[in-house]
């Protein structure tokens, strides 16, 4: 190794600070679509809650609400039981496939204009743009010693994104319990502790990576755009600087005075309102990289440019590189939507949200549990019978109380069932399940002496509906010391 | 940075680093991921102050907030007990049939009863209560001193053939060892007995066995061998031995008299446990 003893000088550059940026104003297509999406995303996510829906007395009547204590994830008609989360991880492999095939389509549609950073801190330029004035009056205002004025309105802006950021702690909070309940409570202070715990928490996440985090967060934290890199093809489409139209840039003036000397111009006047534009501070123009998040501001931009310099938009647009090179050939560019990889994400959302949305439509109401006591297997009665006895978990998921016959199949003749504390009508014990829940019993199955079974016999258990016939089964055993 | 060479391929200049020729660039880090790991190491130094950290040879640094697992494990416990007391001084005032009857007193019970259970039943019956041979299966549906919650809880509190004065006693004698009846006797009413239950013994005359059945044990066992749970005389028609239920065990039984001791335990258990006991025990195998 070679020791230079000016490494050592100049190490405080391993470390650089965050350049701060001052993305300016635009309008266009893509601008009009990231405000859509924004106002749709942030619409469900604060509004959502507020939404009631009616699902009888002794149930909660907001439409998408996570009870934790009740143990049960409501979304509008659909009621999740514990024991079916895997809805959740089918939700949650679907939005992961769904994330492949934005990319195989387009790029980094997810980060661009989806992800909560992307949209949060789109929120919050768009408060400090009106507050502070767009990009030249910022840096101008952050260039000046303090005054009353900047002091006024840097205050201002803290304290709208302080709303901002709390409002989202709130609403998030709002998910887990009755929302008019849980804002009552959290003005009164009544809340329970956890309810300002998220709320603090999130008001932190919110104000200081939205705030100030903003581009860092994509660069340096998120693992996303490393993982979207494999994800990414030669035919995906990504925001891209067409450099064999653009090449080689040079203002108006010089670009007029160099088509008369008969060399080659392009289409890029270098006017950087691209760079001005962009969020995190990069320049397309150098191609694909990691801080872009392709949210497609850079393509209004240019847009806007090219109108009012008389030529072509489209010098930023959705391209591939693979096209770039194809029209330096002077071949026509090619473009694939519909290949094995989009068919293949395509049909696996398909067919996995069909299974769900088949097992969802017709999943069952109702469902009993059997467990066998372990000690003992089997207890020998003083008429020579043989007992067992078994722990059965009745599951009724209907908001009404319903009733239940417990039957057993499997055994000799002149065997009985017996659930403790549950009266029995003809023999058979008639269980009351009450709305919306679980009961356990303890049932005792007698067979009597000389039945002659074998040490291990399997036997079936089953739940009738009363009313309307609705059945549920499990299997287990009957064990003796065996034939003698 | 006095030192400046810009690396040709990539534009980015280099540390001065170099190994084997290989030169590292300089893409510099976020300062602010610097301040995030001094903030860590201030985290840490601040933690190792705080709470226990050090090892030391015989002990460790405790911390300034004096925070202990074990102290805050034992304060667990005891809330739970205090917790337990609540619903424990509810167990103590209601009655047996109270309790079975109100689910949340009942649970409470049963939870109790299948922990002291635990701790000072199931040496002798069995952790899953089946007991073994002369230790009594708490399981089945035969009970020697009555299946009903009153007789269990009672059996409990005073033990059989305990050193408590109002102990649960009977006294069957030793037929055989006190020279009651002769061998071949023992064997007629041995076959008599087990004849009750469909059983038999090799070479013995049941009518002969009858009348000595009828002469010795008809006190204690009834005339129907039906036994008596107020006296604590076992079935003899049922398929449930204590001692066993073949030929010798059962001559075996006549000749040498079991007695089987459980030990009283109104004085070492409180009464709500002893209720709880009751309600665990009946609840496996009581009968009303």
């Amino acid at each position: 190794m070679r020791v230079d003893e000016n490494v050592t000088a100049g190490s405080d550059s391993y470390y650089a600070a965050a350049k701060k940026n001052y993305p300016s104003s635009v309008s266009g297509r893509l601008r009009t679509i990231k405000w859509s999406v924004l106002i749709i995303t942030l619409g469900i996510y604060y509004f959502l809650p507020f939404i009631r829906w009616d699902r009888g007395p002794d149930a909660p009547g907001q439409a998408v609400l996570i009870d934790m204590a009740g143990r049960k994830a409501y979304f509008f008609g659909v009621e999740i039981w514990p024991q079916e989360v895997y809805y959740l991880t089918g939700l949650l492999v679907l939005a992961s496939i769904a994330l492949f095939l934005m990319n195989a389509v387009a790029g980094r549609v997810w980060c661009g204009y989806l992800c909560p950073q992307t949209v949060w801190t789109d929120l919050y330029f768009a408060v400090e743009r009106w507050i502070e004035g767009d990009r030249r009056d910022r840096i101008l205002m952050d260039r000046a010693p303090m005054s009353a004025g900047k002091f006024l309105r840097k205050a201002v802006k803290h304290l709208i994104w302080l709303l901002i950021a709390v409002g989202t702690g709130g609403a998030w909070v709002l998910y887990f319990g009755d929302a008019p309940t849980i804002i009552k409570d959290t003005f009164t202070g009544n809340a329970a502790p956890i309810v300002y715990i998220w709320i603090g928490m999130l008001t932190f996440t919110t104000y200081s990576l939205a705030g100030f985090m903003r581009e860092q967060v994509c660069l340096y934290m998120c693992p996303w755009p490393r993982i979207q890199a494999a994800l990414t093809d030669e035919w995906a489409l990504n925001v891209t600087y067409r450099t064999d139209r653009g090449e080689p840039r040079m203002s108006v003036k010089t670009g007029a005075t160099a088509k008369v000397a008969g060399a080659a111009v392009g289409d890029c006047i270098d006017c950087k309102a691209c760079v001005q534009v962009c969020p995190t501070g990069v320049d397309i123009r150098e191609g694909m990289q990691l801080g872009c998040i392709q949210c497609g501001l850079c393509i209004d931009a240019c847009d806007t440019v090219m109108k009012k310099v008389g030529r072509e938009p489209g010098l930023i647009g959705y391209d591939t590189d693979m096209n770039i090179a194809r029209r330096s050939e002077g071949k026509p560019p090619i473009y694939r939507i519909v290949r094995p990889r989009t068919v293949l994400y395509a049909a696996l959302i398909v067919i996995i949200g069909g299974i769900m949305a088949y097992t969802l439509a017709n999943r069952a109401f109702q469902g009993v549990s059997v467990l066998h006591d372990r000690n003992p297997l089997y207890v020998n009665l003083s008429d020579g019978g043989t007992r067992n006895g078994y722990t059965v978990r009745l599951i009724n998921k209907r908001p009404q109380e319903r009733h239940f016959v417990l039957t057993v199949s499997g055994l000799p003749e002149g065997f009985m069932v017996e659930a403790q504390g549950v009266a029995a009508a003809d023999g058979k014990p008639v269980v009351e399940v009450p709305a919306d829940t679980t009961r356990e019993l303890r049932v005792l199955v007698m067979v009597p002496n000389g039945a002659k079974l074998s040490a291990s016999t399997p036997i079936n258990f089953y739940i009738v509906d009363t009313d309307n016939g609705e059945k549920a089964s499990a299997s287990d055993f009957f064990k003796t010391a065996g034939a003698s | 940075m006095a030192h400046e060479e810009i690396d040709k391929v990539t534009g980015v200049s280099t540390t001065g680093h170099e190994w084997d020729g290989i030169k590292e660039l300089n893409n510099p880090l976020p300062r602010w991921w610097l301040w995030v790991f001094y903030a860590c190491i201030a985290f840490a130094v601040g933690y190792v102050f705080v709470y226990p950290a050090v090892p030391l040879v015989s002990s460790y640094t405790t911390g300034f907030l004096g925070h202990s697992q074990r102290a805050s494990a034992l304060a667990d416990a005891e809330a739970g007990k205090a917790a337990r007391a609540e619903v424990g001084k509810q167990l103590a005032n209601a009655s047996l049939d109270q309790i079975k009857s109100d689910p949340k007193m009942l649970e409470f019970a049963m939870a109790q009863g299948r922990a002291a259970f635990g701790d000072n039943c199931a040496p002798c019956h069995g952790s899953g209560a089946t007991g073994s041979k002369g230790y009594p299966n708490l399981q089945d549906d035969d009970w020697l001193w009555g299946g009903k919650l009153t007789d269990i809880e009672h059996t409990i509190t005073v033990g059989v053939r305990s050193t408590s004065p109002d102990t649960r006693m009977n006294d069957m004698p030793r037929f055989g060892t006190d020279g009651l009846l002769d061998a071949k006797q023992i064997r007629n009413v041995a076959g008599f007995v087990l004849s009750l239950s469909g059983g038999s013994v090799k070479g013995a005359d049941v009518a002969a066995g009858k009348q000595i059945f009828a002469e010795n044990c008809t006190a204690c066992h009834g005339e129907d061998a039906k036994g008596s749970t107020d006296l604590g005389a076992p079935n003899l028609t049922d398929k449930i031995w204590l001692y066993g239920g073949d030929e010798a065990s059962v001559i075996n039984t006549i000749t040498v008299a079991h007695r089987g001791v459980m030990p009283t335990w109104g004085g070492k258990l409180d009464p709500v446990t002893i209720k709880s006991l009751a309600i665990y025990v009946h609840d496996l195998g009581g009968g009303t």
